[in-house]
């Protein structure tokens, strides 16, 4: 089955000859034209469509945007803010980067609209330290919008008031994890906060009611107000709606960024047809499909199991290529799509060392409250590191799986999970290989095979 | 004393057994309740809850119910409600309890995470147990021995850190050993007031730290060493010095002003190694200050009186009273007794039926400094309110007795005995001392013993039994830790037998004096020595609403009325 | 510690994007940084006091986020990402050629001062890996002779100075 074309909705202009980033440009594009007619619509009327809508998250756990919005604490009478997650950090994920540099007013757009939604005094966007340029951009961005009155004091001409500060990270993924953001956004350490009772809706900047929302998935909430929550449905799979962005990376012969239908391109037609397959005289081996903290798959296993298809409960037999590339089908089999970071691994990987890759990210990366994360995270990184550079034992394999067992669900946020579905799943799909690194490693590596860690 | 309100009562199922628990307690204290330890290191009842050790994960349910209904989903097996149980493991120190609750703490999901956090903690830990002082109070291996596996299964190298940093000039730390709980650094910001401690750099190579050139000085540093688990922090005075488990506790308090943090003396053989803080929610919690720590250091000091003296020449107890008994003939009605605001309760009811028997005019010097509104109060003495408990003074102290100056001066007052109160101090003149003759009874040499007639040696606070009452007008007592030196006398010895001296008869054990002081005292009913509970007993203040106390809020005191300006001479 | 007048003026501004000043440890760390180059002695106090906290409270800040660095660099800050898509496509190698065409180690001044290459964690650019963050600027598909070119671009920028 040929794939799909791409839907470009959100990624609509990017790479577009002569788009720019400026606001002239935006609105000529018929920029701002729906924050002009939602600040004319009751609030609660856009929370109803956000609903509607059944847009997931698009930083990594999928949640659904309007129950988020809808668990916001409004009673309390403290100030309600929002927090523009634009941490893009998930190794793989390279999205956000984008819009921001390229469509920045995009962005703006669709955070004016969930902020008018909320009643939010202050919105932020956080965005990692190591996108400066991208920070200057949304600087800009803001100013002009301010100045044309889409953003600051009486949005509109109408009594609604809400500025934008854009917020600098300084190189640490933890930042992602929301209430990390928020610790990080107070001045601290970015230390996540146990929930209860800090839920970032009831608890969150200030200990006040807060939403944290990813980039992407503001670009989306414009688009939904644009079409109407209903009418977004009918964009991508029930329950996997509107579009999303892969981003492919690895081993294919065109990388890249590219927006279909969420459920509509299986992952054999995104990675042969799309990207084009595999470099010259390779094979697919493995595949990370939604960033690098997404268990792995194996080309060459098969899936078998029940799934609904409207109403009725149908069979079904992937492989890796046949997997419906949405959050659901890959919830079913094992791994998630995550933020759409897609990372191809060919045949001359070795996978014990591309988990000690992925482990010393991880281990670089915990900030060191939990035990479990803080210690495992480097324990794990010891192992495989020394597995490549010091003596690999048959039984480091049994050992990384005990380690990394004992991990998840155990720590405050879900860096645990994190930081040991890699060393659980490359071990579940490629133990054999862990166990025979120590004669591996004494023969000739493959041509062409990189080095990792 | 008037009973607490009754708190809102919950009840939860912990490893099958029904509890009902006040609402707002967390899980591990309601499992303490029930005598179920929920092992821990970061919680601490007295602090802010981070949850970051992951040590007290349990298993928790609720009960199941119909989510359309709200009608109980009933188990047909057991045909009670049947429970949700959560399937991942939940800390117990931040769940708190709701009715229902259902939590196992034994069961495989919780013994397996136990053990997992239990090996990452001691993976990079040194496992130095046999030279740190920690051992034989550390968590790490008591929840080693209780949860741990017992086996390594580490074999790449351990990280590096600093081994022998001087966080102040009384807390020492070894990075290495420390997991990183952050209890001491929430100490030192929510308690101490003082936050000067931090982690530096991240994740396992997180290291506690003081801002460079800064230093953990203050005066509460030293609960720092209490309630870390492990043995990163240690006390610097203490260090190497003794095994704890050689050391025999004494249940005490501290006297260095009239909060009355309870505390535990810890002792071998006669000697005193240090002194901790003892938890009493109602007066210091977990706390004590550094200062109350050292106190007895004085103990065996080279000023320390150990003889009894007459004009002079050593004597004997019972010749010295002779000595005295001729004073208070030859000087009848020209005697004053200064009695002690640092004196036990039942000195201070045996000075008083000393002054009775002499009719003697009887005063208290007073001491006062700057309260610290933590656990050191404005009044540096322990023990004025058993003064006026037992009606030794009717009003509060000064802190210079310019009325018996007076009449030194006009020859009206020849004999002074003075319970441990340096007159010079409380400005007599050595002119107006060389005037009388003075009964000293105290444990340090100063001016007065100098030129005392009469000199008796007598106890520091560990080497006897008393009670004090502290600001809030609880009656707290403390045992005997170490045996006083020799030619030293129990206070209620010499005070008894000076009493004898003026022609009274009163018993001198405390037994015999709880009787007498339930007796003659107000408000004393039924207390006795033995009875009193280790945390004290409120006794009632309204007789002495009225007096202007100098001490200003502290930890568990609100004055109330408004303090008066304290002198800080 | 002598900051611009201008970096002064944008510190007293960025403080007012918050309600509680400590929020802006972080902004005021990069501003510095860009003034000074690092986070020089004194700098942390300095912040400190500016936003009304203890010392500890800023220095824990600057060690927990690897951006913020307390010792002086080269000239240029040549940062190669290290994480897993770049290192398939070759980041090591990329990585290694900068060592070798400045003469130093990951993480060390060049002994000419002009760079400072440093091996970093995943910079979000990983459909144009190897990629390489030289200053400000994102460089993509840095691989050896792309690596050599820049390079010889810092090379000859240096020489002009």
């Amino acid at each position: 089955m040929a794939a799909p074309t791409q839907r470009r909705i959100i990624f609509q202009h990017i790479d577009e000859p002569g788009y720019s980033n400026d606001l002239a440009c935006y609105v000529r594009h018929g920029g701002y034209d729906v924050l002009k007619k939602a600040v004319t619509r009751p609030p609660a009327e856009l929370i109803d469509e956000v609903k509607k809508s059944g847009l997931r998250g698009r930083g990594g756990a999928g949640f659904p945007c309007g129950v988020k919005w809808g668990l916001v604490d409004r009673k309390s009478g403290k100030p309600i803010y929002l927090i523009v997650n634009a941490d893009e950090s998930e190794p793989g994920t390279f999205k956000d980067r984008y819009i921001m540099h390229q469509d920045p007013h995009q962005l703006i757009e669709g955070t004016m609209i969930s902020c008018f939604a909320n009643n939010v005094k202050q919105a932020y966007i956080y965005i990692r330290g190591e996108m400066p340029h991208g920070a200057r951009i949304l600087e800009k961005a803001i100013a002009e919008a301010r100045a044309a009155g889409f953003v600051g004091k009486n949005i509109l001409g109408t009594t609604y008031s809400c500025d934008i500060f854009v917020h600098r990270g300084a190189g640490a993924y933890i930042c992602g994890e929301e209430t990390g953001l928020i610790e990080s956004l107070e001045g601290k350490r970015a230390n996540p906060r146990i929930k209860p009772p800090y839920f970032p809706a009831v608890l969150g900047l200030y200990q006040c009611p807060t939403i944290v929302n990813n980039v992407e998935t503001l670009c989306h909430v414009k688009h939904i107000v644009e079409f109407g929550g209903d009418a977004f449905t009918k964009i991508g799979t029930p329950n996997n709606t509107g579009t999303r962005i892969f981003c492919v990376s690895g081993h294919v012969q065109r990388p890249g960024y590219y927006e279909f239908e969420a459920g509509k391109i299986t992952m054999g037609q995104l990675l042969h047809e799309v990207c084009g397959g595999p470099l010259p005289g390779r094979t697919f081996k493995a595949v990370i499909p939604g960033g690098s903290s997404a268990k792995i798959l194996r080309f060459g296993e098969r899936f078998k199991g029940k799934r609904k298809v409207g109403a009725e409960m149908v069979d079904y037999d992937w492989g890796v290529e046949d997997v419906p590339m949405d959050f659901d089908s890959l919830g079913m089999i094992g791994t998630m799509g995550g933020s759409g970071g897609v990372i191809v691994m060919d045949d001359t990987v070795n996978m014990v060392e591309a988990l000690a890759n992925i482990n010393a990210f991880y281990s670089h990366e915990s900030c060191g409250q939990c035990t479990p994360c803080r210690e495992g995270s480097l324990w794990m990184k010891k192992i495989t590191t020394r597995m490549v550079h010091g003596q690999a034992r048959s039984e480091d394999a049994a050992l990384l799986k005990s380690v990394a067992d004992q991990i998840p669900g155990r720590t405050i946020c879900a860096f645990g999970e994190a930081c040991s579905w890699p060393t659980q799943s490359f071990i579940a799909k490629f133990g054999d290989e862990f166990k025979h690194y120590p004669e591996t490693k004494k023969t000739a590596k493959p041509a062409g095979a990189p080095e990792l860690v | 004393m008037i009973a607490p309100p009754k708190p809102d009562l919950v009840t939860v199922n912990i490893d099958g057994r029904e509890i009902a628990v006040p609402k707002g307690t967390n899980v591990i204290e309601a499992a303490r309740l029930v005598n179920v330890d929920v092992p821990h290191y970061c919680y601490h009842p007295k602090l802010t809850i981070v949850g970051n050790c992951r040590m007290c994960l349990i298993e928790m349910g609720m009960p199941a119910v119909d989510p359309a209904t709200k009608a109980p989903i009933m188990d047909p097996a057991t045909g009670k409600q049947k429970i949700n149980w959560i399937p991942r493991p939940q800390i117990g120190c931040g769940t708190n309890v709701s009715p229902g609750l259902h939590v196992k703490t034994t069961s495989p999901m919780v013994k397996d995470a136990r053990e997992g956090v239990m090996e990452f903690l001691l993976i990079n830990h040194p496992l130095d147990c046999p030279i740190c002082d920690q051992a034989g109070e550390c968590k790490l291996q008591e929840q080693s021995t209780g949860y741990g596996r017992g086996y390594s299964r580490f074999v790449e190298q351990k990280n590096v850190k600093p081994k022998r940093t001087q966080l102040g000039p009384r807390v020492t730390l070894d990075d290495e050993r420390c997991i990183l709980c952050s209890r001491c650094i929430r100490f030192s910001k929510e308690i101490a007031k003082d936050d000067v401690l931090g982690f530096i750099d991240r994740g396992s190579y997180s290291t506690l730290t003081c801002f460079p050139g800064k230093q953990l000085t203050n005066n509460y540093s030293l609960n720092t060493v209490d309630i870390c688990p492990v043995g990163a922090l240690t006390s610097t005075d203490f260090r190497f010095k003794m095994r704890v488990w050689f050391l025999k506790q004494t249940n005490s308090l501290d006297t260095e002003s009239s909060v009355g943090a309870n505390t535990v003396v810890w002792s071998r053989e006669g000697q005193i190694y240090r002194i901790t803080p003892r938890r009493n929610d109602e007066v210091n919690d977990t706390w004590m200050a550094d200062s109350g720590r050292e106190l007895f250091k004085t103990l065996r000091a080279a000023d320390r009186l150990t003889a009894v003296k007459v004009n002079g020449a050593d004597s004997g107890l019972d010749l010295a009273a002779n000595a005295a008994a001729d004073l208070f003939k030859a000087y009848a009605g020209a005697i004053a007794v200064v009695g002690s605001a640092r004196s036990t309760v039942e000195e201070q009811f045996l000075t008083k039926k000393l002054a009775v028997a002499l009719n003697a005019p009887t005063q208290l010097v007073s001491r006062v400094g700057p309260g610290d509104t933590l656990l050191i109060s404005a009044d540096r003495n322990p023990n004025v309110r058993g003064a006026l408990v037992t009606g030794l003074i009717a009003a509060l102290p000064a802190q210079t007795l310019p009325a018996l100056a007076a009449s030194v001066d006009a020859g009206k007052t020849r004999v002074i005995v003075s319970v441990g109160e340096d007159l010079a101090a409380a400005g007599l003149t050595a002119a107006q001392l060389a005037k009388v003759a003075v009964v000293y009874l105290g444990t340090h040499a100063n001016a007065t013993s100098a030129v005392a007639k009469v000199v008796l040696p007598t106890l520091a606070v560990f080497e006897k039994n008393g009670t004090l009452v502290n600001q809030q007008f609880r009656l707290q007592k403390f045992a005997k830790a170490v045996p006083a030196p020799a030619g030293a006398t129990d206070d209620l010895i010499v005070l008894a037998k000076l009493a004898a001296a003026a022609g009274a008869s009163v018993p001198s054990d405390l037994g015999s004096l709880w009787k007498l002081l339930a007796a003659e005292v107000p408000g004393l009913g039924p207390i006795t020595y033995a009875n009193l509970p280790e945390t004290g007993l409120l006794l009632d203040a309204t007789p002495f609403a009225a007096l202007p106390f100098v001490e200003g809020e502290t930890l568990h005191y609100k004055p109330v009325a408004p303090a008066v300006a304290v002198a800080t001479a | 510690m002598n900051l611009k007048p201008t970096t002064l003026t944008q510190i007293d501004e960025v403080i007012t994007h918050y309600p509680t000043k400590r929020s802006a440890t972080l902004p005021l760390l990069h501003l510095i940084q860009e003034d000074v180059g690092y986070i020089p002695e004194g700098a942390i106090e300095w912040i400190a006091t500016k936003l009304e906290l203890e010392p500890i409270n800023v220095y824990e800040v600057v060690t927990f986020y690897p951006m913020f660095r307390q010792k002086p660099i080269g000239r240029r800050h040549i940062k190669v990402c290290r994480t897993l898509s770049c290192a398939l496509l070759g980041g090591y190698k990329t990585c290694e050629q900068f060592e070798k065409e400045f003469n130093t180690h990951r993480g060390e001044v060049s002994p000419d001062g002009e760079v400072t290459v440093d091996f970093v964690e995943c910079l979000a650019s990983c459909g144009t890996a190897p990629v390489v963050l030289i200053d400000d600027d994102l460089h993509e598909k840095v691989d050896c002779a792309k690596a050599k070119q820049l390079s010889a671009q810092i090379k000859a920028e240096a020489k002009k100075r």
